[in-house]
């Protein structure tokens, strides 16, 4: 199970150069910078833009040297950036309109999908709008409409373009709850666009970093945000994501007690129940060092580590010191003279003074 | 109060008839050069839309000179039809028609290939994500988005073929119940100091233009507040 894309495209000013093989499950972010050919590579895989080169999704072959599916024999759903609903049509019009020609196209698909209806209306919590117009329905409404339309003809591979990146915070907080569930229900893999280091950090499980028409790294997200061996895009947004177990909660000071593979943290306790697992972030920019332990500051999670590797920053003032706790890796960002001063090498033993925690799912 | 005369009714009805039949043959034939030009990017584009578009620049002297050269009985396409045992085209109603066709052209194929155009790219590529073959996708997403277009198309095709007079004069001449149009009534009304019965006739047509166009415009309003 997985995915096999390998594509060149040669425009003037701009080249898509990409080989990679994703897993056939799971979000796969597609991460970088406008220009960076994160859409091109999407809309190649999507057929959409005719670009050199080979793919296969979960065995089958849909592009080589002799073959190219054209778009609608593609198994995808794809979600465009803006809101691409049909707008002669309803909300049920516009669910219905994939959902009709892929029973028509496969019957392998077609008994599943009517069966789907009901459930995807749910998961995406639009049964309040099926009669609607899409004029009538709000930038997020429209989102989650596109993507129920996604996925009802049951595709085998769900591409998604920057699907927030239209929306102002109040609209992207409404969707993104749906994304995570979908991640969690959906068996098929997804590919998403983004540009935003926190929509990547929440959602993905594997990190495809991009930078002017190639791939500069990829691999599972704790892993590629941890490493610093790499030119640096992520810039303030640089940090770690890591599981993590709700074990206490106090209900005095409104705070969670947090277990995960080198430590504990506390963090604010926003109605958790016991043994829930999370997804928390930490930035480099919020992790500080002392060479001893300090318990006469505010910061309440302090967690012993080793410097394992440190990478100069973008300003010389500033370097990037990775640090492991337990099996867990951090970053911290420091001044290049701090870390000079505390005399900061590979096998240092240290303490990291945690500042702030955000949970991301 | 003059009323009209058998030969005033014979011209309007000849005149919708005309109006009616090119019309039609126009959305069959408009749509997919209208489609053809929002879309290509071929270098074709420029010349082929500028010959759609000669009919509005061109008087119809010369559109109808030279088409009764080319259906005429020394003319490629006349010695087509004769070959095809359909007889020459000239001072016929299918003649007529034809000339029709071209003259009103760009009156339909413009309002279609401007409302293709502003439904842009993403709509087809979203029913293309949706397992729809292009050509459903044409039927299913851009004829409905192009409604507006279409109306606005028929609308003026239809008025402007109504309203033609010179093309008709060379191509069809004046012969009763086969290619004397109202517009060519009034002339002969007008010619023989009939102008009652050129008002009458005059009058008509006035009226008939101001409720195309106010149709027109009050159906484009509407789509516009959906």
């Amino acid at each position: 199970m997985s995915i096999a894309a390998r594509f060149r495209v040669d425009y003037a000013g701009f080249a898509l150069d990409v080989d990679l093989d994703l897993p056939g499950r799971g979000i796969n972010a597609l991460f970088g910078p406008s220009g960076s050919g994160k859409t091109t590579l999407l809309r190649c895989i999507a057929g959409l833009e005719r670009g050199l080169g080979r793919l296969q999704v979960n065995g089958e072959t849909w592009q080589d040297e002799r073959i190219f599916l054209p778009t609608h024999r593609r198994s995808i759903g794809y979600v465009f950036q803006e809101a691409s609903l049909f707008p002669h049509l309803t909300v049920r019009g516009n669910l219905e309109y994939g959902l009709r020609r892929a029973a028509g196209a496969g019957a392998d698909q077609a008994g599943g999908n009517g069966r789907n209806f009901g459930p995807i209306v749910e998961l995406l919590g639009i049964g309040a709008l099926l009669e609607r117009k899409p004029d009538h329905l709000s930038g997020g409404e429209r989102q989650r409409v596109a993507i129920a339309r996604a996925l009802l003809p049951a595709p085998r591979l769900l591409l998604l373009d920057e699907p927030l990146a239209a929306l102002d915070l109040a609209r992207k907080r409404e969707i993104l709850p749906y994304l995570e569930r979908l991640r969690d229900e959906l068996e098929i893999p997804v590919l998403y666009v983004s540009h935003a280091a926190d929509e990547v950090a929440r959602l993905a499980d594997h990190l495809v970093v991009m930078a002017e028409g190639r791939v500069v790294t990829h691999g599972p997200l704790a892993e590629t945000l941890a490493r610093v061996d790499l030119p640096l895009r992520f810039g303030e947004d640089a940090g770690v994501v890591f599981a993590a177990r709700v074990v206490e909660r106090d209900a005095e000071w409104h705070l969670a007690r947090v277990a995960f593979d080198g430590g504990e943290l506390w963090i604010r306790d926003t109605g958790y129940a016991a043994d829930q697992s999370v997804r928390l972030r930490v930035l480099a920019r919020d992790v500080s060092i002392a060479a001893s332990r300090h318990d006469d500051v505010s910061i309440m999670n302090l967690l012993p580590v080793t410097v394992t590797a440190h990478a100069s920053e973008d300003h010389p003032a500033l370097v990037l010191v990775q640090l492991r706790a337990g099996g867990t890796t951090l970053l911290a960002r420091l001044t290049r003279r701090s870390a000079q001063r505390l005399a900061l090498a590979p096998g240092s033993q240290v303490w990291a003074q945690i500042k702030a925690v955000a949970l991301v799912g | 109060m003059i009323s009209p005369t058998p030969a005033d009714l014979a011209a309007i009805w000849l005149s919708l008839r005309l109006a009616t039949v090119t019309t039609v043959l126009l959305l069959l034939i408009g749509t997919p050069i209208a489609w053809w030009l929002a879309r290509t990017r071929s270098w074709w584009k420029g010349p082929l839309g500028a010959v759609v578009a000669l009919p509005l620049v061109l008087p119809p002297t010369v559109l109808g000179f030279y088409l009764l050269l080319l259906l005429g009985p020394e003319g490629m396409v006349g010695r087509f039809t004769q070959w095809a045992g359909l007889g020459l085209l000239p001072f016929t109603f299918p003649g007529l028609v034809v000339a029709s066709v071209l003259y009103s052209m760009p009156f339909v194929v413009q309002p279609i290939q401007n409302a293709f155009e502003a439904i842009g790219e993403k709509p087809l590529e979203a029913a293309a994500t949706l397992r729809a073959t292009p050509l459903d996708a044409f039927f299913s997403v851009a004829v409905p988005l192009a409604r507006p277009g279409f109306i606005t198309a028929a609308i003026l095709g239809f008025a402007h073929t109504v309203g033609e007079f010179g093309v008709v004069l060379m191509i069809g001449g004046n012969i009763p119940e086969q290619t004397r149009v109202a517009s060519v009534q009034i002339y002969d009304h007008v010619e023989a100091l009939e102008y009652a019965q050129a008002h009458w006739l005059a009058g008509g047509m006035v009226v008939f233009s101001f409720l195309v166009l106010l149709a027109l415009y009050t159906l484009n309003s509407r789509a516009h507040r959906r």
